[in-house]
C-alpha cells in the first residue's frame, strides 16, 4: 500500500500546477503574509505564516507555541490530585473532559473502578463539556464566515449548559469535579429535572442553527468543497473527532474503545459524512450536540442510585506501570499516556492532545487553496490554543 | 436479575480472549518478518507493547501500517527514564549542599525494558480491528539518532519537532527539525529529567509553607517551625521560610490540591 506516496505526489504535483499556472496566466509575485498571532480567526494565539501567489496560498507553516504551558513537566512535580486541576486548562471549553481520560489512567493503574453512578455522572458531564464546546463553534464558524447572529445564539444557550455544570461542580470553566476513584460529590436537589429542560434548550437551538446557517446558500458556498480531506490522509495525520468523521472514516472511542463510562448504556448514532470538506465537519459537529443531548437526557432516566466513590487511599500513590487512556474528547480523542513508578506524582506524562494533531495538517490542506478559505478551513477543522500548546 | 448477570459475563468472556489472542497475532506476526529485531513485547489489561531494535524502527512501522492495518497515527514522543531529581515534588532546595544528582539512578524502563537512558515510543491504532500498539524503541544518549518515520506518517512531523526540542533526539531523515513550541534560541532539552524545573527549585512547595495539621494530627516539629501562626500577624514574617528554605528541613508530603500556576 502506498497511500502515503500517492497523495504526497498528488499534492506536490498539483501545487506545482498552481504555481505554474498563477504566475504564466497573472504575473503574479511572490508574498508572505503573516496571520496572527493575534487574529480574530485564529481562537488564541496560532500564528500562521502563508506564502502567498496572487490569491493562492503556495505554502503554509502554522507557528504554535505562544501559549506553551509545559504540562508534561508540571505533571511530573505535581501529586496526582494536582494534576487533575492542570489537566482542566487544556482544552478549557470543554474542561471536565479533560480530567476524565487522567483519571481513567490513574485508575487503570491502581486498578480501582468508580461506581456506576458516578460512571453515569462522568459522562453526563462528558457530554455536557461537550455541548459547552462544540456550540461555540457551531455559532463561531458562521462569525468566521460573516454571519454574526448564531454566535450571540450559541453563547447564549451555551451558558444554560455552564450553569448546570456549575451548580453540580462548583466550577464554570474548570471544574475539577472528577477524583481517582469517583467523583467530588453527588448531584444537588432538582439538577436533574433542570438539566433535561436544558437539554430541550440544546436540541432547540441545533435546530435553529440548522434553519440559520446550515441551509444558507453563502454559507454552502463557503464551505462545500473547500479543505477536503481524504480518509487515508485523515488516517495518516491522526486527526481525530469530528474531522476525521466528517471524512468518512467511522471510528468514535465512545464506541469503539472499551471504556468504563456510561455510553454502552445509551442508545446513539455515531455520524459521519462522506465528504470531507467544511461544510462536511460543520454538519457532522451539529449531529454531534444533537447526539450529546440525546445521551445526556437517556443516562439521567437511568441513573443508578448508589455511591459515587469507591474506597480509595488518602494518599494516591500509583502502582508501577503503564497505561494509556483515550476518549473522545469534544475536540477528538485526547489520551494520557501514564508512566508511574509507585510515587505520588507520575513518572512522566504525555498528553496526546486532538487539536495538535488537527492542526498539523495545516501546511498540507492549505496548499493552494485561496485566502479567504484559509480562514473557512481554519474554523471548521475547529481547533483550541490551550489543546496545541499544552 | 441472575440470568442476565450470567448472560453478561457469558459476553464479556469470550470476548476478551478474542482481543487478546488478536494482539498476540500482532506480535506473532511482527516477530515472523522481523525476528531478533522485535525485542520485547508486553500485552496487558487490553494494551500492547512492543519494543523495537533501532535499526528496523522505520520497518516495523511501515510493516504495521501496510500489512497490519495500523493506519492511525496516534503520537510519538519521547521518554527519559533518568531518575526523578526529586520525587515528591516538595523538596526544599538547599543551594549550599553539593548536588546529589551526581548519581542519578535508572529504575526499570517500564513493561518492555530497555538498555539506554532514552526511548521513543509511538502509538499506532489500527482502526478496523481496535487494537492499538506502543511501538518503542531505544535511543542512545551519546548520539540520540533515529530514522524519521514522516514518509510513512506525513503527521508525526510535528510530534517529531516537538520531540526533536524537548529530548534533543535526531530524527534522521526528517524534512525540517525546526523548533516548535519554543524560541528559536532556546538551550537545552526541558522534558530531559536533568533539565531543572527552576520554579520549584528557587521557591519551596507551597504546601510547605503554609502547611496546617491535619486535624487531630500532632503538629510535626518541622512545620511548627515553619509554619507560621493563625491570624493577621501572621502577615509580616511571611516572607521569612521563603528567605531561608534550606533550614526548613524536608517535611511529608500534604494531599490537598494546591494549583499555583493558573494559566487560563
Amino acid at each position: 500500500m502506498s497511500v502515503t506516496t500517492d497523495w504526497q505526489k498528488s499534492a506536490y504535483i498539483s501545487s506545482q500546477a498552481a504555481d505554474a499556472r498563477v504566475n504564466v496566466e497573472l504575473e503574479t509575485e511572490g508574498m508572505t503574509l503573516n496571520i496572527g498571532p493575534q487574529h480574530p480567526a485564529t481562537h488564541g494565539t496560532l500564528r500562521i505564516v502563508v506564502r502567498l501567489d496572487g490569491e493562492q496560498v503556495v505554502w503554509a507553516d502554522p507557528v504554535p507555541g505562544y501559549m506553551h504551558r509545559g504540562h508534561e513537566k508540571l505533571c511530573e512535580v505535581r501529586k496526582y490530585p494536582q494534576v487533575n486541576t492542570l489537566v482542566n486548562r487544556i482544552d478549557w471549553l470543554g474542561s471536565f473532559a479533560n480530567e476524565v481520560p487522567f483519571i481513567l489512567a490513574a485508575e487503570q493503574l491502581m486498578g480501582i473502578e468508580a461506581p456506576p453512578r458516578a460512571q453515569y455522572i462522568r459522562t453526563i458531564f462528558f457530554e455536557m463539556s461537550r455541548i459547552a464546546n462544540i456550540a461555540l463553534f457551531l455559532g463561531d464558524m458562521g462569525v468566521q464566515l460573516g454571519a454574526i447572529t448564531p454566535v450571540f445564539y450559541a453563547f447564549r444557550d451555551r451558558e444554560h449548559v455552564l450553569n448546570l455544570i456549575e451548580s453540580a461542580t462548583g466550577g464554570r470553566f474548570h471544574p475539577n469535579y472528577d477524583r481517582v476513584g469517583g467523583l467530588k460529590e453527588d448531584l444537588p436537589k432538582g439538577w436533574i429535572d433542570e438539566a433535561k429542560d436544558v437539554m430541550n434548550r440544546v436540541r432547540r437551538f441545533c435546530d435553529e442553527l440548522e434553519q440559520l446557517l446550515v441551509g444558507n446558500e453563502i454559507f454552502q458556498k463557503r464551505t462545500r468543497g473547500i479543505g477536503v480531506i481524504t480518509p487515508a490522509v485523515a488516517l495518516d495525520y491522526g486527526l481525530s473527532g469530528a474531522n476525521l468523521r466528517a471524512s468518512g472514516v467511522d471510528w468514535d472511542l465512545r464506541r469503539d474503545s472499551e471504556s468504563p463510562l456510561a455510553w454502552k448504556h445509551a442508545d446513539w448514532k455515531v455520524w459521519t459524512h462522506p465528504d470531507g470538506d467544511s461544510f462536511a465537519r460543520y454538519w457532522v459537529r451539529l449531529q454531534e450536540t444533537r447526539e450529546a443531548a440525546i445521551i445526556i437526557d437517556q443516562l439521567l432516566d437511568s441513573l443508578p442510585a448508589g455511591p459515587i466513590m469507591a474506597k480509595v487511599p488518602v494518599k494516591i500513590k500509583v502502582p508501577e506501570g503503564e497505561a494509556y487512556v483515550e476518549t473522545e474528547n469534544p475536540l477528538g480523542a485526547m489520551g494520557f499516556y501514564l508512566v508511574s513508578k509507585g510515587d505520588l506524582s507520575p513518572f512522566r506524562v504525555k498528553i496526546r492532545t486532538p487539536s495538535f494533531n488537527n492542526i498539523s495538517i495545516c501546511p498540507w490542506l492549505l496548499k493552494g487553496v485561496f485566502v479567504p478559505d484559509i480562514i473557512t478551513i481554519l474554523a471548521s477543522l475547529y481547533f483550541i490554543l490551550g489543546d496545541i500548546d499544552r | 436479575m441472575a440470568d442476565e448477570t450470567l448472560t453478561a459475563d457469558a459476553a464479556d468472556a469470550p470476548e476478551e480472549v478474542e482481543v487478546d489472542s488478536a494482539r498476540a497475532a500482532v506480535v506473532e506476526a511482527l516477530g515472523a518478518q522481523f525476528g531478533d529485531a522485535i525485542v520485547d513485547s508486553h500485552i496487558a489489561k487490553g494494551d500492547l507493547w512492543v519494543r523495537v531494535a533501532p535499526a528496523s524502527w522505520a520497518a516495523v512501522v511501515r510493516f504495521c501500517k501496510d500489512v497490519l492495518g495500523f493506519r492511525f497515527f496516534d503520537f510519538l514522543s519521547g521518554l527519559d527514564w533518568l531518575n526523578n531529581p526529586d520525587l515528591s515534588g516538595e523538596k526544599v532546595w538547599d543551594l549550599d549542599a553539593e548536588p546529589t544528582v551526581a548519581e542519578p539512578r535508572i529504575l526499570d524502563r517500564g513493561y518492555t525494558g530497555g538498555d539506554t537512558r532514552f526511548q521513543v515510543f509511538c502509538r499506532l491504532i489500527n482502526i478496523d480491528t481496535h487494537v492499538g500498539v506502543t511501538l518503542k524503541v531505544d535511543v542512545d544518549e551519546a548520539a540520540p539518532h533515529l530514522d524519521t518515520i514522516v514518509p510513512i506518517f506525513a503527521g508525526a512531523d510535528w510530534h517529531e519537532r516537538e520531540t526533536w526540542e524537548m529530548f534533543g533526539f535526531i530524527f534522521d531523515g526528517h524534512p525540517g527539525l525546526r523548533h516548535l513550541y519554543l524560541p528559536g534560541a532556546f538551550e537545552g532539552f526541558p522534558l530531559r529529567k536533568d533539565f531543572p524545573l527552576l520554579s520549584r527549585e528557587i521557591r519551596p512547595w507551597p504546601g510547605l509553607v503554609d502547611k496546617e495539621p491535619m486535624p487531630g494530627e500532632n503538629v510535626p516539629e518541622s512545620a511548627a517551625e515553619g509554619s507560621l501562626p493563625d491570624g493577621a500577624d501572621a502577615a509580616l514574617p511571611k516572607d521569612e521560610p521563603k528567605d531561608e528554605p534550606k533550614d526548613e528541613p524536608k517535611d511529608e508530603p500534604k494531599d490537598e490540591p494546591k494549583d499555583e500556576e493558573d494559566s487560563a
